[in-house]
């Protein structure tokens, strides 16, 4: 049984007075224990929306959430408001995109490590502060005595994403969801970070979805990779067949998208042209289609269904890149 | 951080000692001065001179200044004009009465306004928000002396619930120690009088509290709304923190940062309403002392001590606001 | 076969040319057309003006604007057309009415006397309508003089900055020493006998450090912003910085705050009625002192006195808050869209 199935998950937000909107389409994919699966696309592909809808976190109105979201066999939608709290933090870590606003400016970093243990593991102040003080140090925060005691704004930002990923695996979760955890950081950091993740998720055996827009993460570090576009799963493969062989124009179109170290010299990036905003509703086409180059007739008259490759993956495409084209 | 109080101090010198320059100079440069207050107008020029000089106000300004200075630094604000009582007596009898109202006050605002602040946040847009929307805006548009008048009239005319002005009732023994009244009567184990002087704080109270309970309400209100889109409720969330816990640590510890200032501001429409609520309820306190000294003849020795006093009450209150921030803000804190 | 963005009057983006589906691909033409007419809707008129017409947009939109812009246009309506609309002289005393005034009787509705009398005989609604302009003309005058000063004030001091700028800001310090009502009950002692010019004259002065400290800060918040630094890059000249590129950017903030001290000025005023320091002349009808004298006076007797024109001064503060608030709302850069 997989750790993780996400069936048919849908998120619809209606605003009274505003048009409702498909944020997630009848998303579905799997995630194995101990296994990193990536979530990967532009900004508004409904991957953030996906991650929250798996946490229960959306907001409470404004939104109707569909589909099934099995962890362990249990569907974690249909389960009842406080014992989703149970699971989340225990079962379930996040760590998110923004450490700096994600940290309580006015709490201590101890006692915000500290607050998981004593929810979940029962611990009292004190040993959850000598825990707290063990995980800072696994994470590669230097002093971790004093650092206890401080607050976010007197760390760096380095030093914050550790002290989220320390609260986020305090519990030793089965799943971590790390939503762009190494967007708002410098590159420097970005790469320290995730090998921080890599070696982490190595040594517990927890499984990861990692959400990004960004296929240098992907590369190095999921197993599996799922591309989002418009809300819907348009290509599935694993890591190595799709940096291979991108078989959507979209992936295609990222990863080209992509400045390479061993690209010709002069030849130009390519950018996809247009802009989420170009999309046409899934109900009339491929929502892709108004920015692809690839674009059929069939394209425009519903849309394509996700079917299964010869590589084992899945690909929503009528009129996929052929391997002649393919990465330059 | 020492720094930093040493010149908030040294700032607040600065403006008492300004604002009591003008106001003295102020006050003796104008006609209908303290001269023809005692006097009254009919006055001989002779005698009329003869005063002037009997209170100094014939030396120059800066020595009479001087001299002011001097007696108000050893507590000497000169005698009531009204009654000849030194003013430090007229003014300390009436202060427990106006502390004990804004006190009641305070405590009716805030313990009654976070809450509902709160509340209408977390179910924004539900009846209550509404309601608590439109009540808050009658309490800041509604004069709070006409609202006296209603409650008065509601409670002790139609339904005899409170009395209707005053501090204790007609034919209580009260034993006078602090001049808190409630206070008094909870010392003296007299319950019944304490008591009364409870069923008397009830209606003022509640009038005076009308303005600042308003602004709470929707300054925690504003404020829990900017907080719960905050990414660390997410992050506390995310975490299963129980809902008491992300309510108390995560959403109040925040929200609650800049209520404190509101509410040291709110110190101010405390002291201007006294004057308002003490008319009202016939409330012995410094707010009447005010109404008293400025109606018909003009007890100036009262009314400079009187606003020198409230000037710094608000002042300080605030300072003390604003230094309290640095310990709850760890992000103020030392820089 | 036709290129269908070009056919859509596009700026076509770098497209290899010959694809595959001719017919179809025309109607995403016809898409890309209609969002670009609807950018360029919404692009249109952005220049200068742009953000204030953003928020009068947004402004339209918000019931509450409406309410409160409704309430202060009948009020001033009123206040216009009283001689029309009053069916008696507000000054005058009726002998049907005087006749029946006793200690403890003021009449009620009676035939041509829709609210009945006041204390001295004279025609209640007339006065009331009457009140209007006096409130308006308190109200909108103690706003207005405050409003000059303060930004007067902080104008220079934001302007200048330096000394000037503190010594000005010291200044509001002593003024803001004092809580409102009692820096306003203050004022009107000072003067030796009250007027209805010195409840303007104190209503207003207790409005200077405030216009002060909100102009100065928004001018000092402009100095380092990027239009004004441009500015300067450009060289224009500081007095033209100031006046085009500041001062019109911080009076929004200004005006809005003008909108909501109205309803405070209206109450203030009714406050120093209630204490005795309010405009003594009995003739002239205002609400305040209609209520804070002889409504809360005669209470007892008749309390409408004191409701009528209590509504009249609660119905037009809430139209001034609930408008100066949704104005606020509406240049908060927070709400911006």
């Amino acid at each position: 049984m997989s750790l993780l199935d996400v069936r048919d998950l849908s998120v619809v937000f209606q605003r009274r007075g505003e048009q409702p909107f498909t944020a997630v389409d009848k998303v579905s994919f799997t995630v194995e224990p101990g296994q990193t699966v990536g979530l990967v696309g532009e900004s508004g592909c409904g991957k953030s929306v996906t991650s929250l809808a798996i946490m229960g976190l959306l907001p409470k109105r404004g939104n109707k959430v569909d589909g099934e979201v099995l962890f362990d066999g249990t569907d974690l939608l249909k389960l009842r408001r406080d014992d989703m709290r149970d699971r989340r933090g225990r079962d379930i870590g996040m760590i998110f995109q923004d450490p700096l606003s994600s940290l309580n400016p006015v709490i201590p970093i101890g006692v915000q490590v500290a607050e998981v243990l004593e929810r979940h593991q029962g611990r009292d102040r004190k040993q959850a502060l000598r825990e707290a003080r063990e995980l800072l140090d696994a994470v590669g925060i230097p002093d971790p005595d004093r650092r206890l005691k401080e607050y976010p704004h007197q760390i760096s930002g380095g030093m914050r994403q550790r002290a989220l990923i320390a609260i986020a695996l305090a519990c030793k979760p089965r799943l971590l969801i790390a939503d762009e955890p190494t967007t708002a950081l410098d590159v420097t950091i970005q790469a320290q970070i995730l090998t921080l993740l890599k070696q982490l998720v190595d040594d517990t055996g927890t499984a990861l979805i990692m959400i990004t827009h960004d296929l240098g993460v992907v590369a190095g570090l999921c197993d599996t990779v799922n591309v989002l576009y418009g809300g819907k799963v348009v290509e599935r493969a694993r890591r190595h067949e799709l940096f291979a062989q991108p078989r959507h124009p979209y992936t295609h179109g990222l990863l080209n998208s992509v400045p390479r170290l061993d690209s010709i010299r002069g030849e130009r990036l390519h950018a996809i042209r247009g802009s989420v905003a170009d999309n046409i509703p899934w109900g009339e086409g491929c929502a892709f289609a108004p920015r692809c180059d690839n674009v059929v007739d069939a394209c425009l008259e519903g849309p394509p269904p996700l079917e299964p490759t010869a590589t084992g993956g899945d690909l929503r495409c009528n009129n996929p890149v052929s391997e002649e084209v393919a990465v330059p | 951080m020492l720094r930093v109080i040493v010149r908030r101090l040294l700032q607040l010198v600065v403006t008492l000692i300004a604002l009591s320059a003008l106001i003295f100079i102020w006050l003796r440069n104008l006609p209908g001065g303290p001269v023809d207050a005692l006097l009254g107008e009919r006055a001989t020029p002779e005698t009329r001179a003869l005063l002037t000089k009997a209170l100094g106000y014939d030396q120059p300004i800066h020595v009479q200044y001087g001299k002011f200075m001097q007696r108000i630094l050893t507590g000497d604000f000169g005698n009531s004009i009204r009654t000849g009582d030194p003013v430090i007596e007229v003014i300390g009898r009436a202060f427990p009465a106006t502390f004990e109202l804004a006190l009641a006050a305070m405590v009716i605002a805030v313990g009654l306004g976070i809450p509902l602040g709160y509340l209408a946040a977390r179910w924004r847009g539900r009846s209550l928000d509404h309601l608590t929307v439109v009540g808050t805006l009658l309490g800041i548009s509604i004069p709070i002396f006409f609202l006296g008048y209603l409650l008065k009239d509601v409670f002790t005319q139609n339904i005899h619930w409170f009395p209707p002005s005053g501090r204790v009732g007609i034919g209580l023994d009260n034993t006078n120690i602090t001049g808190f009244f409630v206070l008094d009567g909870l010392l003296t184990r007299e319950f019944d009088a304490a008591a009364d002087a409870l069923w008397h704080l009830i209606l003022p109270a509640l009038t005076l509290a009308t303005i600042p309970l308003a602004v709470i309400v929707r300054m925690t209100r504003a404020s829990v709304l900017d907080v719960l889109n905050e990414d660390y409720v997410r992050t506390a969330e995310a975490k299963g923190l129980r809902h008491r816990t992300i309510r108390k640590r995560h959403i109040l510890r925040n929200a609650l940062l800049p209520v404190v200032t509101t509410i040291g501001l709110q110190t101010g429409a405390l002291l201007s309403g006294a004057v308002l609520t003490e008319k009202v309820y016939n409330w012995g306190g410094l707010g009447t002392l005010i109404t008293d000294s400025i109606t018909g003849s003009r007890d100036y020795p009262v009314l400079q001590a009187l606003i020198l006093l409230a000037a710094f009450v608000f002042v300080v209150v605030n300072l003390l606001v604003d230094l309290s921030y640095a310990f709850i803000d760890p992000r103020v804190r030392v820089r | 076969m036709t290129e269908p963005t070009t056919q859509a009057g596009t700026p076509a983006p770098r497209r290899k040319d010959e694809r595959p589906g001719g017919g179809n691909l025309n109607r995403l033409g016809d898409r890309k057309k209609a969002r670009l007419e609807e950018l360029a809707r919404a692009s249109s008129g952005k220049g200068g003006v742009s953000l204030f017409r953003d928020a009068l947009r947004r402004l339209r939109r918000n019931p509450a604007a409406i309410v409160g812009a409704t309430i202060i246009g009948l009020f001033v309506l009123v206040a216009i057309f009283a001689p029309l609309i009053a069916p008696h002289d507000p000054v005058q005393r009726f002998d049907e009415l005087t006749s029946k005034l006793a200690a403890d009787n003021i009449p009620g509705p009676t035939d041509g006397f829709p609210l009945g009398s006041d204390e001295l005989g004279r025609d209640l609604l007339s006065r009331l309508i009457y009140g209007s302009r006096q409130t308006l003309f308190v109200g909108v005058l103690a706003t207005l003089i405050g409003l000059a000063i303060g930004v007067l004030f902080g104008a220079i001091a934001g302007a200048f900055g330096g000394w000037v700028d503190n010594i000005l800001m010291r200044v509001t310090d002593v003024m803001l020493a004092l809580p409102a009502l009692l820096l306003a009950i203050t004022l009107v002692a000072l003067a030796s006998r009250s007027s209805q010019w010195t409840v303007i004259m104190a209503v207003a002065i207790v409005n200077v450090p405030i216009f002060a400290r909100l102009l100065r800060g928004s001018m000092l918040a402009q100095r380092e912003s990027d239009h004004v630094l441009a500015a300067r890059a450009l060289g224009v000249k500081q007095r033209s910085i100031v006046l085009r590129h500041m001062l019109p950017n911080a009076m929004t903030a200004v005006i809005v705050q003008a909108t909501l001290t109205l309803s405070v000025a209206i109450i203030e005023a009714a406050s120093l009625s209630f204490l005795g320091l309010g405009d003594p002349d009995r003739d002239r009808a205002e609400w305040g002192a209609m209520l804070g004298d002889a409504g809360v006076r005669y209470f007892e007797v008749r309390p409408e006195l004191a409701y009528y024109p209590a509504l009249a001064i609660i119905v037009v503060a809430l139209g001034f808050t609930l408008l100066g608030e949704a104005m606020r709302e509406a240049i908060d850069p927070k709400n911006r869209r």
